[in-house]
């Protein structure tokens, strides 16, 4: 059952040229980094295991998570989360609405579901932040409330796609250990895409190079 | 889902399906066949009456030469505009001037214009002093034979359209790149631009200058108002005969309407043999190495006129308020000698009917436009279909046909299903022309939204329809709200397929205010023309505040 992320000869074309190809396997709480230059296909990779390849590619092999597999799943229903470099919160909702658009329906109850948020927010330090705009957060404070978002929903799988790169080097490696400490905690199975050779040894598990 | 992705087609449906079947009902009896009248067999009896009617070949240079001669004049002025000021302090300042004038609706800026330029007018007024006239000077300057009016009406209105289209393409092209590059060469600065700029941008706003050239050819508002009256423009006539109650005469209109059809391609297609000669002559130019650096006096015309563009509207409402507010006003007073709200008491409660119905049909062509618009843009991102420039052609279609050319022929067929003279009807026939605006004005804010939104919420387990609700149109709240306002603009301003679909049933605000067009009542005539105005502006009054208050504790969608 607990069985992690599988990328099983995967391989991702663009008109009959190989872009991509991985076969990997990544046990859960266990991080893999994949490192490349840009355009090395990094960015396409993560696309294809959320489900958000663009049609112009082709897509062969299988997504197994905990042995099942879910290459023909539409996003939603996959449950990987992931982090983009940018935090993109919902600038229209407020910092507990962000949280709530996350946290898994299975939670039922407005009071039982704003208490979850309410917690959260205190797990990250973020006490009493429910009703802020998120606009107005620190780059810090928005990194914590985007990987909280993430694990609220309760995914099977993380992906992080240079996550850290905006935040300044103070920063960055508290919002770096939080997320792997958060990540093996859960025993999500995570993959990394960096560039940063630092990244790749704070995550401390296997580096994989894709080529230009 | 099936659904959604048979958006596009049904737009295409909804918007040219209208457009086809008309002129299908126009060929028709413009080859003779009418069976309301009995008339079956096909003949060429119209063309030959048409033919025979002796204002024709005047109608006829009427509209070349007024629809050719406001269509150049405003580009070249927009151009002009462009060159010798993009990226100046005055041309922001002429940017934000002219904006807000492309949501006055032709019929007010016509009646705005005339009420300055006739001989009793406010520029008449001002010279009176000077020139010594007691009375209004004996001058046929409004409804002058030659058009020059209804040119300078259609410049004025046209001016903002193309300056907007002009500023929405400029950003892609990088234009300050290409002008400080020609400048270090040694090029003046209008030169510079018509030499690096205008030849990539002129593509991109080849079809917008096309859906301007076939409307200044037919407008029929602007032609009551302004254009000569005996004959008058092609367009207008054909209306005349199309409202006759001699419905034999229908066929002849059926056959001007075919003939203004063919006079819009023609013109079309000298357009395009114009571009062609334009690229040879500046390809030539471009060679030659001249530095052209002297444009000071062409910078200062541009300009001038821009401002004389800006003003002759802005000044026009002013008069439209001066008259529905006058007292006793005599010549040559600059000022009626009592302001009073008598006009407004008088025509205001008979205004209110024809202003729900406005209204009603602005907001429901809207609503339906904007859900069309919304559906085939959903589409086009879920299924990853990619919008081709023969698309974007069919969308200019409805902009291109000349209204007078179709809506007969579908007044006819609504005459035959029995619905011409509803609410309905004239909605359907806003539609066609409400949709192409409400998307150009939302395609490019809604493909700009950053697709890892979507992203992010779909890794979250929010289904499509969850993040188009939740996620994309919340988001997307300030540009949704300024295409309802464009789309309420453009409903609001309709007048043919308002009087045409509506048979004289259906009274909006603007067909009650051309219809004074013919009268002389100024006040009535400020009066109603204003609440055009009105109705016009507050959509895009609440384009502006519903978002700033919805989002006031948002600072990421201030500027979104």
């Amino acid at each position: 059952m607990a069985d992690g992320l599988r990328l099983d000869t995967l391989e991702i074309r663009l008109g009959g040229r190989s872009m991509v190809a991985l076969d990997a396997h990544v046990a859960p709480g266990e991080v893999l980094t994949v490192m490349g230059p840009s355009g090395s296909g990094k960015s396409t990779l993560l696309a294809a295991i959320t489900g958000a390849l663009d049609p112009a590619f082709a897509l062969s092999g299988r997504i197994l998570l905990d042995g099942e597999d879910v290459t023909a799943l539409p996003t939603e229903r996959r449950r990987i989360g992931i982090l983009f470099q940018d935090e993109l919160l919902f600038p229209h909702l407020s910092v507990g609405g962000n949280l709530a658009f996350g946290l898994t329906p299975s939670l039922r109850g407005r009071a039982a579901r704003r208490s979850r948020i309410d917690s959260a927010l205190q797990e990250i330090g973020l006490e009493g932040f429910a009703t802020r705009d998120p606009a107005t957060l620190s780059g810090g404070q928005k990194a914590r409330v985007a990987l909280m978002r993430t694990l609220l929903a309760e995914p099977r799988a993380l992906l992080l796609d240079e996550p850290f790169s905006r935040l300044d080097a103070a920063r960055r490696g508290q919002i770096r250990e939080l997320v792997f400490a958060r990540a093996k905690a859960q025993r999500l199975p995570v993959l990394l895409v960096t560039h940063d050779r630092e990244d790749a040894c704070a995550a401390g598990g296997k580096v994989i190079e894709l080529g230009a | 889902m099936s659904l959604l992705r048979r958006a596009p087609a049904l737009t295409l449906l909804v918007m040219l399906g209208p457009v086809l079947a008309g002129l299908a009902g126009t060929l028709l009896p413009a080859f003779g066949i009418m069976p309301a009248l009995g008339r079956v067999e096909p003949g060429l009896m119209p063309f030959s009456e048409l033919a025979a009617w002796p204002g024709l070949p005047r109608a006829v240079a009427l509209s070349l030469g007024t629809g050719l001669g406001s269509t150049l004049l405003a580009l070249s002025l927009t151009m002009l505009i462009c060159a010798g000021w993009q990226g100046t302090r005055a041309f922001r300042w002429l940017e934000r001037a002219l904006s807000p004038l492309l949501s006055v609706p032709h019929a007010a800026a016509a009646f705005g214009l005339a009420f300055l330029i006739a001989p009793s007018g406010w520029i008449a007024r001002a010279l009176a002093p000077l020139l010594g006239w007691e009375r209004p000077p004996d001058l046929l300057i409004l409804q002058d034979p030659w058009g020059l009016s209804l040119i300078a009406g259609l410049v004025v209105k046209e001016l903002p359209f193309l300056l907007l289209m002009t500023l929405a393409a400029l950003p892609a092209l990088r234009p300050g790149q290409s002008l400080a590059t020609a400048r270090s060469l040694g090029h003046g600065r209008s030169a510079g631009w018509l030499k690096t700029v205008f030849p990539r941008l002129y593509p991109q706003i080849r079809l917008p200058v096309y859906a301007v050239l076939a409307f200044s050819m037919s407008v029929v508002d602007v032609a009551l108002i302004l254009g000569p009256n005996t004959p008058p423009t092609l367009a207008v006539q054909v209306l005349r005969w199309m409202n006759d109650p001699d419905l034999a005469l229908r066929l002849r209109g059926a056959a001007g309407a075919l003939l203004q059809l063919v006079l819009t391609l023609g013109a079309l297609g000298l357009w395009r043999l114009g571009e062609i000669a334009v690229a040879r002559i500046g390809r030539v130019w471009i060679e030659a190495g001249g530095r052209a650096r002297r444009d000071a006096p062409l910078r200062a015309l541009s300009f001038g006129a821009g401002a004389l563009s800006a003003l002759a509207i802005i000044l026009g409402l002013a008069a439209l308020a001066a008259w529905s507010l006058a007292g006793f006003w005599g010549f040559p007073a600059m000022l009626p000698d009592a302001f009073t709200a008598r006009s407004w008491m008088k025509q205001g409660p008979q205004l209110l009917s024809p202003a729900g119905d406005t209204a009603l049909i602005a907001l429901v062509a809207t609503g339906l436009a904007l859900a069309l618009v919304l559906a085939c843009l959903e589409a086009e991102h879920r299924f990853g279909l990619r919008p081709s420039a023969r698309a974007l052609w069919l969308l200019y279609l409805p902009l291109i046909v000349p209204q007078i050319a179709f809506l007969p022929g579908l007044q006819i067929l609504a005459l035959v299903a029995g619905v011409d003279g509803t609410i309905t009807a004239v909605i359907a026939a806003h539609v066609i022309f409400v949709l192409p605006y409400v998307f150009l004005s939302l395609a490019d804010p809604y493909r700009g939204w950053d697709r890892r939104n979507a992203i992010v919420g779909h890794a979250l387990g929010a289904s499509p329809a969850r993040v188009f609700w939740r996620l994309r149109l919340p988001m997307l709240l300030r540009p949704v709200l300024t295409a309802v306002a464009v789309g309420c603009a453009v409903s609001v301003g309709q007048f043919l397929p308002t009087l045409l679909l509506g048979g004289g049933r259906v009274q909006t605000l603007t067909t009650e205010a051309v219809a004074l067009a013919s009268g002389g009542a100024r006040r009535v005539i400020g009066v109603t023309a204003l609440a055009q105005t009105a109705s016009a502006f507050l959509p895009f009054a609440l384009a502006l505040l519903i978002p700033a208050l919805v989002w006031r504790n948002r600072k990421g969608l201030r500027h979104g």
